[in-house]
């Protein structure tokens, strides 16, 4: 097992960059996700990890090694790819045990690793049948397999599970996650999927058009996102936003487009006039008998142990989400509260989160 | 009622395209047909029965004389020899370069996709002058090896656009998880990818194979002492040599049909595959 340290690490198409200097330590035995919208880059850069892309700048380290120039074969490291790319020709023994085999490994050693992992994944039964006699879920297991056998340095997971029904993909989730709290590698995941990376990992890596935007515990970037775009990507469903301006009178309020005011958090570091985006997450708008707030409700969905609204507060569709049964119908208007402590305040300019100072 | 409709139109059209390739089959194969006829009438028999589809006695006399009285075994083995060794040539050429212009994106890889496809597009009659000139410097003319080496030439572009596109139909990935698991390149290529690709391969090889096996042009024109030539220009020259004995010469022809027939059905159950792994992915 080792640590992965990305430096100042770019990638260039031609004159495109698809890669921004990007900064990153994952500490020996660490599970990170990269999560990002699609086309942001991450697949490049695990890619990047695994030695199958050329780096247009910058340094990657495995351990203390820098493996820049490092062909994938001596990287030391196993990757399961969405595709999952079993050799079709191969029956799931000599897939799992195709890397040992070139290792020279013996073949007693080669029979006892891969029926090992095989039990660990409960594909025991299947290891004479080829790939394309397998299902989805049976094949994605199998490319578990053909990384685990091989006991790397690190894992490297680009969407594993993007291709299995809802169902088996959150299995799935909870099986890689217990197979990692065995076998502690270090793993890299890939996912566009923001609930996979909240539910698996140790660390969230967000990204957005070739650059991290935040680094951190999933419940960390979850309370305090750097930026609208992280704020807005995580969580589901998405935090709200509300344009403002800022009146300061002794004390701070937003005043959104309508007039309406909402009390801002102590200490931030905005002059009167200026503009603002307060975002709120769903969960954190109550609903008030009485409060300073007014809004029209539009829809009601009723999910059972939950329910969903949908309001209108100065000309912006809010969602709410509150426990149990609904209390309220379409059409009626309704006091919200937001406390002061669940209010993100962004410049929507940056999009950078703003701080109350001390 | 509209789906009984659409299955009865449905098999209306099975019918009809059913009618169509058999008919197609017979069109093709009627000539062959019509040369095993022949080659199998005796002579005596060929103009005194008139048209018929079957001579009333057969004989094989034809074939042993074509086999034990003239040259036609010797161009026999100059047609496998050339034939093998371009097939064989040109499969290993067009498997490399197909994989280099699937996989590897290099400086003027789009030109010398065009030149390729440039070989192509001249009617062969306008290239043997200059042909002609370039072999007789290097000494090749009247040789196999220089049949071989135009052969191979001309079927190279074709093969390597096939041999793309079997590879383009290979995923990435699979080489990809091979160089994670420990392949080189080249280790990947012949571990993962050539067996993939077998079918392919067995395709190409018998395109060429077959192309080779029947080309007149060059060989007439290059070839000129006897136990240089092909069988193609030896069925040719039948004709003034012998005068024109249909009987021999057809029994000839079906001797030629058979080591294709042969290459075939030995490589049939790759090109079934072969045929179809670029179109339909699994
Ligand atoms: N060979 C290439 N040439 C030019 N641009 C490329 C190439 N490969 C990828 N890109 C670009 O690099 C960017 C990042 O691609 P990448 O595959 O890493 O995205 P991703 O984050 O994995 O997206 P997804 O979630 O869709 O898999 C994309 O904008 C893509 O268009
Ligand atoms: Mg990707």
């Amino acid at each position: 097992m080792a640590s992965v340290t990305l430096e100042k690490v770019k990638k260039d198409y031609g004159v495109v960059r698809v890669l921004n200097e990007v900064d990153l330590k994952i500490a020996d035995g660490e599970f990170v996700v990269l999560v990002g919208p699609s086309g942001c880059g991450k697949s490049t850069l695990l890619r990047m990890i695994a030695g199958l892309e050329e780096i247009s700048g910058g340094d990657i380290r495995i351990g203390d090694r820098i493996v820049n120039d490092v062909a994938p074969k001596d990287r030391d490291i196993a990757m399961v790819f969405q595709s999952y790319a079993l050799y079709p020709h191969m029956d799931v023994s000599s897939n799992m045990g195709f890397s040992l085999m070139l290792r020279k490994t013996g073949k007693a050693a080669i029979e006892t690793r891969v029926e090992g992992a095989a039990k660990r994944l409960g594909l025991d039964p299947l290891l004479q049948r080829l790939p394309r006699q397998l299902s989805g879920g049976q094949r994605q297991r199998v490319a578990m397999g053909r990384a685990i056998v091989r006991d790397p340095q690190v894992f490297l997971f680009d969407e594993p599970l993007s291709n299995l029904d809802a169902k088996l993909r959150t299995h799935m989730r909870t099986e890689i996650k217990a197979l990692h709290q065995q076998l502690k590698t270090t793993s890299i995941y890939v996912t566009h999927d923001q609930t996979e990376a909240m539910t698996m990992a140790d660390r969230i890596v967000v990204m957005h058009n070739g650059s991290v935007q935040q680094v951190g515990a999933p419940l960390e970037l979850y309370d305090r996102p750097a930026n609208m775009f992280v704020a807005g990507f995580i969580g589901s469903p998405a935090m709200n936003f509300l344009p403002a301006t800022v009146a300061r009178q002794g004390i701070a309020e937003a005043v959104f487009s309508d007039g309406q005011k909402l009390r801002l958090p102590d200490g931030l570091p905005l002059q009167d006039g200026d503009v603002l985006t307060v975002g709120v997450r769903p969960e954190d708008i109550r609903i008030v008998d009485d409060g300073s707030l007014k809004a029209e409700v539009e829809v009601v969905e009723p999910l059972g142990m939950s329910t969903q609204y949908y309001v209108r507060l100065a000309g912006e569709q809010l969602r709410i989400y509150a426990i149990g049964r609904p209390t309220l119908a379409p059409g009626q208007q309704v006091h919200l509260a937001v406390d002061r402590a669940a209010q993100h305040i962004f410049d929507p300019v940056s999009g950078n989160r703003i701080e109350p100072g001390t | 009622m509209i789906a009984g409709q659409t299955q009865s139109s449905r098999l209306l059209g099975g019918i009809g395209l059913y009618a169509a390739i058999t008919a197609y089959v017979l069109f093709a194969l009627f000539p062959i047909f019509w040369t095993l006829k022949i080659s199998v009438t005796p002579t005596s028999l060929l103009y005194s029965e008139g048209i018929t589809l079957w001579p009333s006695r057969t004989t094989f006399e034809n074939f042993t004389t074509v086999l034990s009285a003239t040259d036609f075994p010797r161009y026999f083995l100059n047609s496998v020899i050339v034939s093998l060794s371009t097939a064989a040539l040109v499969t290993v050429i067009a498997t490399l370069a197909g994989y280099a212009m699937s996989r590897f994106t290099f400086r003027g890889k789009a030109a010398l996709a065009i030149m390729l496809l440039l070989t192509q597009t001249f009617p062969l009659v306008m290239v043997i002058p200059p042909i002609y000139r370039m072999m007789g410097q290097v000494g090749l003319i009247n040789s196999l090896t220089g049949l071989i080496i135009i052969y191979t030439a001309f079927n190279t572009a074709f093969a390597t656009f096939l041999m793309q596109s079997f590879f383009d139909g290979i995923p990435k990935d699979l080489e990809e998880a091979a160089m994670i698991d420990g392949c080189t390149r080249a280790q990947a290529m012949r571990r993962i990818i050539v067996p993939l690709t077998l079918p392919g391969m067995g395709a190409t090889l018998g395109f060429v194979f077959t192309a080779a096996w029947s080309e007149l042009l060059f060989a007439l024109m290059l070839i000129s002492s006897d136990d240089k030539k092909t069988f193609a220009v030896g069925l040719l020259t039948y004709i003034g040599k012998f005068a024109v004995d249909w009987g021999q010469m057809m029994a000839a022809s079906v001797l030629a049909l058979i080591p294709v027939c042969i290459f075939f059905a030995f490589l049939q159950r790759y090109l079934v595959t072969g045929l179809t792994a670029g179109a339909v992915k699994g």
